[in-house]
C-alpha cells in the first residue's frame, strides 16, 4: 500500500505546484485535474472506493470541465505576473508558514498515533455513507443543497440581468 | 481581392469564420464570411466568382450552334434546360417554327432534368442536414435518368442535345422504353424519400421555419422558381409565358405559403411528382414527324442529303465555317429551369456571332436571398439555407 | 515440480485476462469499423470495401496500415503539448472502462477461479461514468488545442453535449441500481438471473431490468447515443457543418486514435446496455462443460452486437439535430424523464418493500 501512496502523492504534490507556478491558464487547470485524480488515487489506498470514483466524476469530470470551457471561451493565453501589491509580497510566505503549521497540529491532534495502515473501523461502502449522510448529517447536508439552489438561482439571475 | 469582414470595434469577442470556398456543404466553391458571436450569425458576406468562367463574353466569340455547348457547362446539374434557354432565345430571334415532335421530345427531356436536379438538391441537402441515405438513393435514380440522357444524346451531364431549329437527331429506336420504366418505378421511389423525411421530427425541427423568406421579400429580392413558390407566390414561366408547347400540358404548380425550408422542400418534391406527370403526358401524346425545322439555311441537312446533294452539301459547308445570320433585333427568353428562371437576352448585330449574350441566372439571383435567411440563425441553420436554395456555382459565376 | 505463490498466479491470470481482452477489444474496434461500412453501404444500396480480401475483410488492416503511413500534419500554431496529449487522453480512457465489464459468469481452472472479467470492482458502474466524464478533455482540448475555429467549435459543442447528457445518463440507470441494490456490473446482471415471478405465477420472461425499467432505458440508450457523438446526435463531428469538428486538424494516426476512442466507446456504451438492462450474458446455456462456459459470453457478445448494428442503423436513417434542439432535448425532455423515472421506481420500491 505505502509505494502506491507515495507515488500518488508525490504526483498530486507536483502537479498542485505545477499549478500554482504555471502561467498558462490551461495548463494550471490541467494540472488541477492530475491533483483531483490522484488524491482519487489516495482515497483508493484507504479502501474508500466511493468516495474516490464520486471526486473524478464531480470535479474532475464535471466542475473542472466549465473551468477549462471557460478559459476555452475566453482564449486566455500567457498570464504577466502583476507587481501591484507590495504587502503581498512580504506577507505572503509568513502567513503559509503560519497556516501550514496550525494544519500540522490540528492533523496530530486527531490522529495522534499514525497507525501507516487505513483504519479499519471506516467504511467507505455507498451503503455506509448513505447512512451517514441521511442519518447523523440530515441537517448539514439538507442545508447545504439549500445553499447551492440560492447559488444557482443567484446565478441565473445575474446571468439573466446581462441581457 | 477577397471579401471580408471588418469587425465592429468594442465587440472583439465576435469571432469572423470563414467558411469556405472549401467546405463540405458550400456546394461548390460558394465563400461564406459569417461574423458570430457563439453559434449565432450576426453578420454574414457571400464571395463569389471561385468559379469564374467567362461564358457570357465567350458567347460573343461563338457562333450560335457553338454556343449551345457553353451552356451545358454553366448549370451543369440541368444542363437540357440551358440548351432549351438558349435554343428559344434564338429561334425567337430567327422567328422559327419548330415541329411538334421536338418540342414535345424537349418537354419530356427538360422534365426528366428537372427531376435529375431536384434529386441531386434533395441528396446533397439531406446530407447537409446529416441524413446520408437519402443521398445514395437519390443518386441511385439520378442514375437512371443519366443513362436514358446517354441512350439520347451520347453523352450523361453536356448532352448538347437541342440545337436551334430542333433536336440534334432523332432519338434512337427503344428510348421510350427506358423512359416507361422509369416513370413507373420513380412514384415509389419518391414515397421511399418522403417516409425518411417529411414527418420525420428531426428533419421536421431542422427545416421548419428556418430560413424564412415573406412572399414581398422573394419577390423583392428577385427570388424565381421553387425559392419564390416556398413562398406562396403562384409564379411559374411553364404557366405565365409557357414556351415550347407548355400549355398543352396538364400539371399543378406546387405552391406553400410558409416561406421556410420545409416548404421548400416539399415544393421541389412536388415539382418532382408534376414533372413525372408531364413526361408521362409527352409520352403518351408524342407526335410523328421530323425533329428538324424546315429551315435549311440554319439547320444542318442530314448526312444523307449531305453526301448525295450538292445543296445539301453547300449549306452544311455554310453553317458550318461560317453559321447563320439572324437579323438584327434584341430578344428576352426566359424558361422555368429546375431553379427559377432562366433567362437569356440576347443581341444580334446581322452576324453569326451574337453580340451580346447575357443570362438571367437564377442561383445568381436566388443567392441573394441567403444573408437575410442566415443572419440571427445558427450555424447548422447555415448549411440547411445554402441547401434550400439550391444554386449551382458554375451558373453563379458564369 | 514449480509451485507458484498465490500472488504469482493472480499476476499472470490478470495479465493473460488483460491482454486477451485488449486484444478481443482490438480486433472488435477494426471489425466495427468495417461491419458499419458494409452495413450502411447495405442500407443505402451500395456494396461498401469489397476488394481488400473477402467481402472486404482485411479492410481495416489496410486502413490501419494507411493510417500510420499517412504523414503527421500539426497546425503551427497548435499547442504542441496539449494537441498530442488529447488523442493519447481519449484513447486511453476509453480503453480503460473495458476493464470493469463482465462478459460471462467464469470458470475454476486447477482451483483458481477465473471471471470473464478483468476486475470486480464494487464500485464498477460509477468508475465507468468516471472515465467517460474524463474522456470530455480529450475532445474539448483537441479543438483548443488546434488552434482553428472550427474544431474550437466542435469543442465546445462536444463538452457543451457531454456535460448535459451525462448527467441523463446518470439518472437513467439509478431505477435499475436501486432494484438490484449493487454498483458492482456482476452484481448487477447476477440480479437478473431467472425469470419474473408476478403472484409466485412463473412468467417465463427473462428477469431482465429492461421489462420494468423500459424508460431508464431509453433515457439511457439516448443519453449514451449523445456521450459517445453519433448520429443524430454527432454535432461534435458535424461533417457537413464544422468540417471534421474537433478532429478537423488531425491526420495520420493521432486521427485514428479519435476514431478508436470513438468505437471503443460505442462498444462500452453497448456493453453497459446489456448489463443494466438485457441480463447481462444471461440467456439459454445447456450442453458439455465447455459450451455452458462460454455460452454466456457468446449471448453477452451477441447482446452487444444487437446495440452495436442498431446504431449504425441509426446512422444510416437520421439526419443530425441542431445545437439547440440538442440542448433542449437533454434538458427539458430527458432529465425530467429521467427524474420521474426515479421517482417512479423508488415509490413502487418503497410500497413492495
Amino acid at each position: 500500500m505505502s509505494i502506491f501512496f507515495y507515488i500518488f502523492a508525490a504526483i498530486t504534490v507536483l502537479a498542485a505546484l505545477n499549478m500554482v507556478l504555471q502561467r498558462t491558464p490551461v495548463y494550471s487547470a490541467l494540472s488541477l485535474i492530475v491533483v483531483l485524480c490522484s488524491l482519487a488515487g489516495v482515497y483508493l489506498q484507504l479502501g474508500a472506493e466511493f468516495m474516490a470514483v464520486i471526486q473524478v466524476i464531480v470535479y474532475a469530470g464535471a466542475i473542472m470541465v466549465l473551468f477549462v470551457f471557460v478559459i476555452m471561451l475566453l482564449n486566455a493565453g500567457h498570464e504577466t505576473p502583476s507587481h501591484r501589491s507590495h504587502i503581498a509580497k512580504w506577507l505572503g510566505a509568513p502567513l503559509i508558514g503560519a497556516f501550514l503549521a496550525m494544519m500540522l497540529m490540528v492533523i496530530r491532534d486527531q490522529f495522534p498515533a499514525t497507525t501507516g495502515a487505513a483504519p479499519a473501523h471506516l467504511d467507505g461502502s455507498p451503503l455506509a455513507i448513505g447512512h451517514l449522510l441521511f442519518g447523523n448529517y440530515v441537517l448539514p447536508f439538507e442545508v447545504t443543497s439549500v445553499l447551492i439552489l440560492v447559488a444557482v438561482l443567484g446565478a441565473v439571475v445575474l446571468a439573466k440581468k446581462e441581457f | 481581392m477577397s471579401v471580408t469582414l471588418e469587425s465592429i470595434p468594442g465587440k472583439e469577442d465576435q469571432v469572423i469564420l470563414s467558411m469556405g470556398p472549401q467546405h463540405p456543404s458550400t456546394h461548390g466553391v460558394l465563400r461564406l464570411v459569417l461574423e458570430l458571436e457563439g453559434e449565432t450569425v450576426i453578420r454574414s458576406i457571400y464571395d463569389i466568382g471561385y468559379l469564374h468562367t467567362g461564358f457570357e463574353k465567350s458567347f460573343e466569340s461563338k457562333t450560335y450552334s457553338q454556343g449551345i455547348t457553353l451552356t451545358d457547362r454553366m448549370d451543369y446539374l440541368a444542363p437540357l434546360s440551358n440548351n432549351l434557354g438558349f435554343c428559344l432565345a434564338t429561334e425567337k430571334l430567327l422567328d422559327l417554327e419548330i415541329p411538334p415532335r421536338a418540342q414535345w421530345i424537349r418537354v419530356l427531356l427538360t422534365e426528366l432534368t428537372r427531376i435529375q436536379s431536384h434529386l441531386v438538391w434533395l441528396g446533397t441537402h439531406a446530407i447537409d442536414i446529416g441524413a446520408m441515405s437519402v443521398f445514395l438513393y437519390c443518386f441511385r435514380e439520378r442514375e437512371e435518368i443519366l443513362r436514358i440522357f446517354e441512350a439520347v444524346s451520347g453523352q450523361r451531364m453536356m448532352t448538347s442535345y437541342f440545337r436551334v431549329g430542333g433536336l440534334a437527331l432523332e432519338p434512337p429506336l427503344g428510348w421510350l422504353k427506358g423512359v416507361q420504366r422509369f416513370v413507373k418505378s420513380f412514384p415509389a421511389r419518391i414515397d421511399e424519400y418522403e417516409a425518411l423525411l417529411t414527418r420525420n421530427p428531426i428533419w421536421l425541427g431542422r427545416t421548419e421555419q428556418v430560413g424564412y423568406i415573406s412572399a414581398e421579400d422573394a419577390i423583392a429580392l428577385g427570388l424565381s422558381g421553387p425559392s419564390l413558390r416556398g413562398s406562396g407566390v403562384d409564379f411559374d414561366i411553364r404557366k405565365k409565358q409557357p414556351y415550347s408547347s407548355y400549355e398543352k400540358f396538364d400539371f399543378k404548380v406546387a405552391v406553400r405559403p410558409e416561406g421556410d425550408v420545409y416548404a421548400r422542400y416539399r415544393v421541389r418534391v412536388e415539382e418532382m411528382r408534376q414533372s413525372l406527370r408531364i413526361v408521362n403526358q409527352a409520352m403518351e401524346g408524342l407526335p410523328d414527324g421530323p425533329v428538324k425545322a424546315n429551315a435549311p439555311h440554319i439547320v444542318l441537312p442530314d448526312r444523307e442529303s449531305m453526301k448525295t446533294s450538292i445543296e445539301g452539301l453547300i449549306y452544311h459547308f455554310k453553317i458550318v465555317t461560317e453559321g447563320f445570320h439572324p437579323p438584327v433585333g434584341e430578344v428576352y427568353q426566359a424558361i422555368e429551369s429546375p431553379r427559377g428562371e432562366l433567362g437569356f437576352y440576347m443581341v444580334s448585330d446581322g452576324s453569326p456571332k451574337p453580340f451580346r449574350c447575357h443570362v438571367r441566372a437564377p442561383s445568381f439571383a436566388n443567392l441573394q436571398a441567403l444573408p437575410k435567411m442566415i443572419e440571427g440563425r445558427l450555424i447548422a441553420d447555415v448549411v440547411a439555407c445554402i441547401g434550400t436554395i439550391d444554386i449551382v456555382l458554375g451558373e453563379v459565376d458564369r | 515440480m514449480v509451485t507458484f505463490s498465490d500472488m504469482t498466479v493472480l499476476v499472470i491470470i490478470a495479465g493473460v485476462k488483460v491482454a486477451l481482452v485488449l486484444l478481443v477489444l482490438l480486433t472488435g474496434v477494426a471489425y466495427t469499423t468495417w461491419l458499419e461500412r458494409k452495413v450502411v453501404a447495405h442500407i443505402q444500396s451500395r456494396w461498401g470495401p469489397y476488394l481488400v480480401g473477402p467481402h472486404g475483410l482485411l479492410q481495416p488492416l489496410a486502413d490501419g496500415i494507411k493510417f500510420i503511413l499517412k504523414e503527421d500534419i500539426m497546425p503551427l500554431e497548435a499547442d504542441k503539448i496539449i494537441y498530442w496529449l488529447a488523442p493519447f487522453l481519449g484513447f486511453v480512457l476509453a480503453f480503460l472502462s473495458i476493464a470493469v465489464i463482465p462478459f460471462g459468469e467464469g470458470f475454476t481452472l486447477y482451483g483458481h477461479p477465473i471471471l470473464f472479467q478483468i476486475t470486480d470492482l464494487n464500485v464498477g458502474l460509477l468508475f465507468i461514468f468516471a472515465v467517460t466524464s474524463l474522456g470530455v478533455y480529450s475532445i474539448a482540448l483537441a479543438g483548443w488545442s488546434s488552434n482553428s475555429k472550427y474544431p474550437l467549435f466542435g469543442g465546445l459543442r462536444s463538452s457543451a453535449q457531454m456535460i448535459s447528457y451525462e448527467l441523463s445518463l446518470g439518472l437513467a440507470v439509478i431505477g435499475t441500481l436501486m432494484m438490484s441494490g449493487t454498483l458492482s456490473l456482476r452484481g448487477i446482471v447476477n440480479a437478473q438471473a431467472g425469470f419474473w415471478h408476478i403472484a409466485g405465477f412463473n412468467t417465463w420472461m427473462p428477469h431482465w431490468y429492461i421489462f420494468v425499467q423500459p424508460i431508464g432505458f431509453f433515457v439511457y440508450f439516448t443519453a449514451a447515443i449523445a456521450e459517445t457523438n453519433r448520429v443524430p446526435f454527432d454535432l461534435p463531428e458535424g461533417e457537413t457543418e464544422l468540417v471534421g469538428g474537433f478532429h478537423t486538424e488531425y491526420s495520420s494516426m493521432k486521427f485514428a486514435m479519435f476514431f478508436m476512442s470513438e468505437y471503443t466507446n460505442m462498444i462500452t456504451v453497448s456493453c453497459l446496455a446489456t448489463i443494466l438492462f438485457f441480463g447481462g450474458w444471461h440467456g439459454p446455456v445447456f450442453g458439455p462443460t465447455i459450451v455452458r462456459i462460454f455460452l454466456p459470453v457468446f449471448w453477452f457478445c451477441l447482446k452487444v452486437f444487437c446495440f452495436m448494428f442498431f446504431y449504425i442503423w441509426m446512422r444510416g436513417t437520421l439526419p443530425r439535430f441542431r445545437y439547440d434542439q440538442l440542448m433542449s432535448l437533454g434538458w427539458k425532455f430527458l432529465l425530467p424523464v429521467a427524474l420521474a423515472n426515479i421517482l417512479v421506481t423508488s415509490f413502487l420500491i418503497a410500497w413492495h418493500g
